[in-house]
């Protein structure tokens, strides 16, 4: 039951759950879903928002252990984010990268810096200005999901991009 | 600069010999020989010291003594003689009937001035006579401090080495649920008494380390927004930041001299490379240049060398260089993961971070890279941290919702949890002082 929580209060899943129900799959109701916010389905947040980018974009993607490198389902989600930034230019970017649990503390704090830059190169890559774009690692110090477990720990091996004041 | 410790007045030792007891002799001959592979703990009978703080100040003594695992202090229950002088020669054959090899007198009592004064004997029984013998001298803060002292010097009378109980460690304070932890630089004795508070929690703070003389901390703060290595005053609060780099400063130690903080710097390619910047000149060393992941400097003792992690090779290693960058060799070549490195304050071992196998493992090497041992393995388990006499090994474990500390001595026969209000990480155990 842990785990589902912590999936729901994941803010990409919640974008997921509402691509879902666009296609007309049920979704199970929870709490803090897409549907609770009044969101249902993509579009529903008002274009250009922080919450439009959130929740219809996907302000995350996720790396596989010990890597860095962008994975295609990020490249996905990373091409949508840049084409997003570059139609709303009145944003400024924090990109914060962050590592699993398994690892030791320093090399994680190198581990998530290294992410956050692959993810700027990318955006950057795709012509979203460097000088909107900055960088901040967290390490292992900032973890959404918080078992013991691979379920977890994939979720918490991330970039996540934030516009300027709208933390992860 | 004020030291905390200053108030502490330490006379040297007593002239003894009253009662016919027999002066100091040349060297023990009761001693424990540290270094055989296996140790057998010497039974040790401390009864209470005398004095209305005498009984408080023995426990310490003797918890001290229990957990480095060379001593077996005796149930007093046991014992045959009830100590009434602890400055007469005691019954040897009634401790010898109980197998004590040492017996440990002592008594606290008030001075005119508020001072406590402090005072043990420390005897071998199977030799008939008096070995050591000090008095002290502290104001009411440093009792515990006294126990310490004392505790120290039967451990390095009786073994030969150097004791590490009057010692503190700086660490961090984990506090609140996993995803929304509150951390706090904290510093406490080694045996987790006298918690004080170094910061407020309002940011991440991380990796403390003390400086050579104890008086100050590097650690690494997100309190600018970026995260950063400063320098902390320990007495005075004082703050500041230690250069000023455009990206994340990380993983800052003191050079052994105290002159310099080594520390990793976020390159603008998303690698890190190893500085050192020296904290008078302000001038910056840059000791490697790769495309990779290189941190957790760790000076050897002679400040000469430095060891590090580097993921260099593909996953992370640890590498050894000379201390102006030359000659980077890479050390392991286990199968696993390996970081964390530090060096031992004696010179001769590196111990480290591994994981293999879905393990954390803390280890010890030989600085060749040889040699390598596992103390302890565990689900979570990272950064180890010396006691000043390099026998002992603390570092931090993730069990039960959060990280607890551990320490583990070189046989690895000896794990010790060290208590703790809430959550704790990141140890750095401090030097002694000469």
């Amino acid at each position: 039951m842990g785990r589902i929580a912590a999936l729901t209060r994941n803010p990409a899943m919640i974008a997921l759950v509402a691509m879902l129900a666009i296609a007309g799959c049920a979704s199970k109701k929870t709490p803090n879903s897409a549907a609770d916010l009044g969101l249902n389905g993509a579009g529903a947040a008002t274009p250009g928002s922080a919450q439009d980018f959130t929740v219809n974009i996907g302000d995350r993607i996720f790396f596989d252990t010990d890597s860095t490198s962008i994975r295609a389902d990020a490249q996905t989600t990373l091409s949508r984010q840049a084409q997003w930034l570059n139609q709303y230019k009145q944003y400024a970017i924090v990109i914060e990268g962050h590592a699993d649990e398994r690892g030791t503390r320093e090399y994680n704090l190198a581990l998530g810096a290294r992410r956050a830059a692959a993810t700027r190169d990318f955006l950057v890559a795709k012509g979203v200005s460097a000088s909107r774009l900055k960088t901040i690692s967290y390490g292992k110090e900032r973890p959404v999901a918080v078992c013991d477990d691979i379920s977890c720990w994939s979720q918490n091996r991330r970039a996540v991009t934030t516009l300027s004041g709208a933390g992860s | 600069m004020k030291s905390i410790l200053k108030p502490l007045l330490v006379v040297a030792a007593m002239a003894m010999g009253m009662n016919g007891v027999a002066t100091l002799p040349a060297r023990a001959t009761l001693e424990l020989n540290v270094n055989k592979g296996n140790v057998e703990p010497m039974p040790i009978a401390i009864p209470d010291f005398q004095g209305g703080l005498g009984a408080q100040i023995s426990e310490i003594v003797t918890a001290d003594l229990k957990r480095s695992g060379l001593f077996a202090p005796i149930d007093k229950n046991a014992f045959v003689e009830k100590i009434t002088n602890p400055d007469a020669a005691p019954r040897f054959d009634d401790w010898k009937v109980i197998n004590a090899q040492a017996l440990v007198t002592g008594s606290v009592s008030k001075e005119a001035d508020g001072r406590i004064r402090a005072q043990y004997r420390l005897w071998d029984i199977f030799g008939n006579q008096q070995i050591a013998g000090e008095q002290f001298f502290a104001n009411d803060a440093n009792q515990r401090r006294v126990a310490h002292i004392i505790a120290d010097a039967i451990y390095e009378k009786l073994t030969g080495e150097k004791g590490y109980f009057d010692t503190r460690v700086v660490f961090i304070d984990e506090s609140g649920a996993k995803n929304a932890r509150k951390k706090r630089l904290a510093i406490m004795d080694q045996d987790g008494a006298n918690v004080r508070y170094l910061s407020d929690g309002k940011s991440i703070v991380l990796t403390p380390r003390f400086s050579p003389n104890r008086q100050e901390i590097t650690y690494m703060s997100y309190e600018s927004g970026q995260p950063r290595v400063y320098l902390l005053q320990i007495e005075t609060g004082q703050r500041e930041l230690v250069g000023n780099f455009p990206g994340m400063t990380f993983a800052p130690r003191f050079s052994p001299d105290g002159q310099k903080v080594i520390m990793s710097l976020l390159r603008d390619d998303g690698n890190s490379n190893i500085f050192a910047m020296d904290l008078r000149s302000r001038s910056t060393t840059r000791l490697t240049n790769s495309i990779a992941i290189d941190t957790s400097p760790s000076y050897s003792p002679d400040g000469s060398k430095v060891v590090f992690t580097s993921d260099r090779g593909g996953r992370a290693q640890i590498y050894v260089m000379g201390a102006d960058g030359s000659g980077q060799t890479r050390i392991s070549f286990g199968d696993g993961v390996y970081s964390t490195p530090v060096w031992s304050p004696r010179g001769d071992l590196i111990a480290f971070t591994k994981q293999t196998g879905g393990e954390f493992q803390i280890g010890v090497m030989k600085t060749d890279g040889s040699g390598e041992r596992i103390l302890s393995s565990g689900f979570q388990q990272e950064g180890p941290t010396w006691a000043p006499n390099g026998r002992v090994l603390m570092f931090f474990r993730d069990s039960a919702g959060g990280p607890k500390l551990v320490s583990v001595d070189l046989t690895g026969r000896n794990e010790q949890s060290i208590p703790t209000a809430n959550f704790a990480s990141d140890p750095a155990w401090s030097p002694l002082l000469e």
